[in-house]
C-alpha cells in the first residue's frame, strides 16, 4: 500500500442530502452529511432514533439515491448497488425457503458468478457454522442466523462492509459474542466497515471513529477518535478512558435531544 | 459448537426473520399426522363402526332403498356399474383439468402482474371479487345457450369459478412484500425480474397453493353443477339421471367417487404445499 493510496479515502460522503417526498410534505432526512472512511477503518455511526442513520448508510450502499451530494467509492461515484459493497441488515434476512448453503449462494445466483467454496467454508468455520449447510433458517438461533448473514455478506469479498444495526435484535451476550467475531474477522481481512448502532459500547468496542449524528435533519454533529489497540480486551473496555468516552458520546446524543424540549431541563433527570 | 445449542431458540427467530406470517398455512401443511399403529387402528375401527352401524340400522328399520341405500348396496353398485360410470368420470376430469388449467394460469399471471401496479389493482379487484362471490353455475344456462351441450360451457364455467379464486389468493401472496429481503436482493444488484423469481414468487408460494387448492375444489363443484344443468355426459349428468330413475345405490356410488376426487385434490395440494411451502408453517 503506497502513501498515495492511504491518502485517498476508501469511501467518501460529500454533503449528502436526502429529502423524502411524503404525503405530509417534504421530509429532510439527512442534511449535508460529509464523512471520509479510510481503507481498513471501522467507523460507527450513532445518533438518536430517526436521525437518518439508515438513510445515510443506504445512500452509501447505492440502495437509494441522494437529493444532492454524492458518495464516492475509491473516487468513483456510487449510483447503484455495487459489488464492492456488502450489506448486513438488522434482520438476518435469510430466505426461509432456502437452507443455509442456498442462502449463502444467493448473492452468487443474483450476480451470476461461481461461489468461492474454500473461502465460504473458511468463513463458516470461523463463525462456527460448519456442518449447518443443510439447515433451514427456522432451525437456527437468532445469533446463528446473523452469523450466517455475516458470512453471506463476506462471501463475495466486498472491500466495504456496511452494517445497519446488525446486532440490534440479539440479546446482550450474543451481541458481545458477535462483536468479538466482527473484530476477529476484521483482524483477518481488514475490510473497511461502516456500522450503525444504538449501542455506544458496541460502537466503542468495534470502531476507530464514532460519528455522532444530530436529530433530524441528520447532520454529522461530532466525530470521536477511539484510539484503543485491538484486540480490545475486557480490561481495555473497562478503563476510565472508555468510560469517559462513553459518557461524552451519551451526553451528546441525549443532550441534543433535550435541546428540543427546553422544559425538560427542569426535571431532575440528571443521572450524575 | 454442538448442534443442540440451537434447539432452545428454534421458534424465537430473533431479528424478526419470520415477519412473513399473514397467512396461517396450517390448513395446508400441518394436518394431523398419524403417530402410531394404535391411532391407525382406532381410525379404522371408527370407520368400520360407522359404516357397519349404518348398514345394521338401515336393516333394522327396513329403510327402503330409494330413501337411503345400504353401504353394501352402494359398494356393489360401485363395482358393477363402474365400467358405465368411468367414461363420465373421464369427461368430468377433462372439464376440470382444462378449465382449472386455464383459470389457474390466467389467475396466476393476473395476480403477478396486477400486484406490481397498485392503481390497476384497485380498479380490477372489485370485478375479481364479483367473480369470486357470484356462483358461476348461474351463468351455465346462458353458456349452454351460446355454446351448446358440449365441453365448452362447462370448461368456461370451471375456469371462471377457479381462476378468480386462484388469483385472489395468489395476489395476497404477491402482496406480501418483505422490504428487507427485497433490499437484500437489490444490494446484490438484482433486477426486477430476479427479485420477482427469487424473492416475491417463493414468498407467495404458500398462498398460491392455498389458491390452487380452493380453486380446484371450486372447479370440481362447478363442473358437476354444470353437468347437472344440461348435456348428456359427466358425473353430474349421472347424478340427475340416476336420481330420476331412482337408482339410489348408483347415485350414491357417484357421490362417493366425487368425494374421493375432492379428497385426492386436497391431498395433492397438501403434499405439494408440504414439499414446497412448509418453510412457513
Amino acid at each position: 500500500m503506497t502513501a498515495q493510496e492511504l491518502k485517498q479515502p476508501k469511501l467518501r460522503v460529500k454533503a449528502a442530502t436526502k429529502v423524502y417526498n411524503t404525503r405530509s410534505g417534504d421530509l429532510l432526512a439527512i442534511d449535508r452529511c460529509s464523512l471520509d472512511v479510510m481503507e481498513g477503518e471501522i467507523v460507527a455511526i450513532v445518533g438518536p432514533s430517526g436521525c437518518g442513520k439508515t438513510t445515510l448508510l443506504w445512500s452509501m450502499s447505492g440502495l437509494h439515491g441522494l437529493t444532492s451530494g454524492e458518495v464516492l467509492l475509491d473516487g468513483k461515484p456510487v449510483t447503484g448497488p455495487n459489488p464492492e459493497i456488502g450489506m448486513v441488515f438488522q434482520e438476518a434476512n435469510l430466505l426461509p425457503w432456502r437452507n443455509l448453503d442456498a442462502n449463502i449462494n444467493f448473492p452468487f445466483e443474483i450476480k451470476g458468478t461461481k461461489p468461492d467454496r474454500v473461502w465460504i467454508d473458511e468463513l463458516l468455520n470461523r463463525v462456527g457454522l460448519e456442518g449447518f449447510g443443510g439447515r433451514f433458517p427456522r432451525e437456527l438461533s437468532g445469533g446463528m442466523q446473523q452469523r450466517a448473514a455475516l458470512v453471506r455478506a463476506l462471501s463475495y469479498k466486498p472491500s466495504v462492509l456496511l452494517m445497519d444495526e446488525p446486532f440490534g435484535a440479539l440479546d446482550a451476550f450474543t451481541r458481545e459474542e458477535m462483536n468479538r467475531l466482527v473484530e476477529e474477522i476484521w483482524l483477518d481481512t481488514r475490510t473497511t466497515i461502516v456500522l450503525i448502532t444504538h449501542s455506544i459500547d458496541e460502537a466503542i468496542f468495534l470502531s476507530d471513529r464514532v460519528v455522532v449524528m444530530s436529530p433530524r435533519p441528520g447532520r454529522v454533529a461530532n466525530i470521536h477518535e477511539v484510539p484503543f489497540a485491538r484486540p480490545r480486551s475486557l480490561e481495555i473496555m473497562s478503563t476510565k478512558e472508555v468510560f469517559d468516552l462513553t459518557n461524552a458520546i451519551k451526553a451528546e446524543i441525549v443532550g441534543t435531544q433535550q435541546s428540543r424540549y427546553p422544559s425538560a431541563s427542569a426535571q431532575p433527570a440528571q443521572m450524575a | 459448537m454442538s448442534e443442540t445449542d440451537a434447539i432452545p431458540e428454534f421458534k424465537k427467530s430473533a431479528g424478526g426473520a419470520s415477519e412473513v406470517g399473514i397467512t396461517n398455512m396450517s390448513a395446508l401443511t400441518s394436518g394431523p399426522g398419524i403417530k402410531s399403529m394404535g391411532e391407525v387402528l382406532a381410525i379404522v375401527l371408527v370407520a368400520v363402526f360407522i359404516i357397519g352401524g349404518t348398514e345394521v340400522l338401515l336393516n333394522i328399520f327396513a329403510v327402503p332403498q330409494y330413501v337411503l341405500p345400504k353401504p353394501s348396496e352402494i359398494a356393489v353398485a360401485l363395482v358393477t356399474d363402474f365400467p358405465f360410470i368411468l367414461p363420465h368420470l373421464g369427461h368430468t376430469l377433462v372439464e376440470l383439468f382444462v378449465g382449472f388449467g386455464i383459470g389457474a394460469v390466467v389467475g396466476l399471471i393476473l395476480a403477478a402482474v396486477i400486484t406490481q401496479f397498485p392503481f390497476a389493482e384497485k380498479i380490477i379487484t372489485p370485478y375479481i371479487l364479483l367473480l369470486v362471490t357470484t356462483p358461476m353455475l348461474a351463468l351455465v344456462p346462458l353458456l349452454i345457450l351460446r355454446f351448446g351441450f358440449g365441453y365448452e360451457p362447462r370448461i368456461i364455467a370451471v375456469a371462471l369459478a377457479s381462476g378468480p379464486m386462484v388469483m385472489i389468493n395468489a395476489a395476497t401472496g404477491f402482496r406480501r412484500v418483505d422490504r428487507g429481503k427485497i433490499a437484500l436482493a437489490r444490494s446484490y444488484g438484482a433486477s426486477t425480474l430476479q427479485i420477482f423469481w427469487k424473492v416475491r414468487a417463493p414468498m407467495a408460494l404458500p398462498m398460491i397453493f392455498v389458491g390452487l387448492m380452493v380453486g380446484s375444489i371450486f372447479g370440481l363443484l362447478t363442473a358437476v353443477g354444470a353437468e347437472m344443468v344440461g348435456g348428456g355426459f359427466g358425473l353430474g349428468n349421472r347424478l340427475t339421471s340416476y336420481s330420476s330413475m331412482i337408482q339410489m345405490p348408483q347415485f350414491f356410488a357417484v357421490v362417493l367417487i366425487l368425494s374421493i376426487l375432492g379428497i385426492l385434490i386436497y391431498v395433492l395440494f397438501f403434499l405439494l404445499g408440504k414439499k414446497y411451502a412448509s418453510w412457513e408453517a
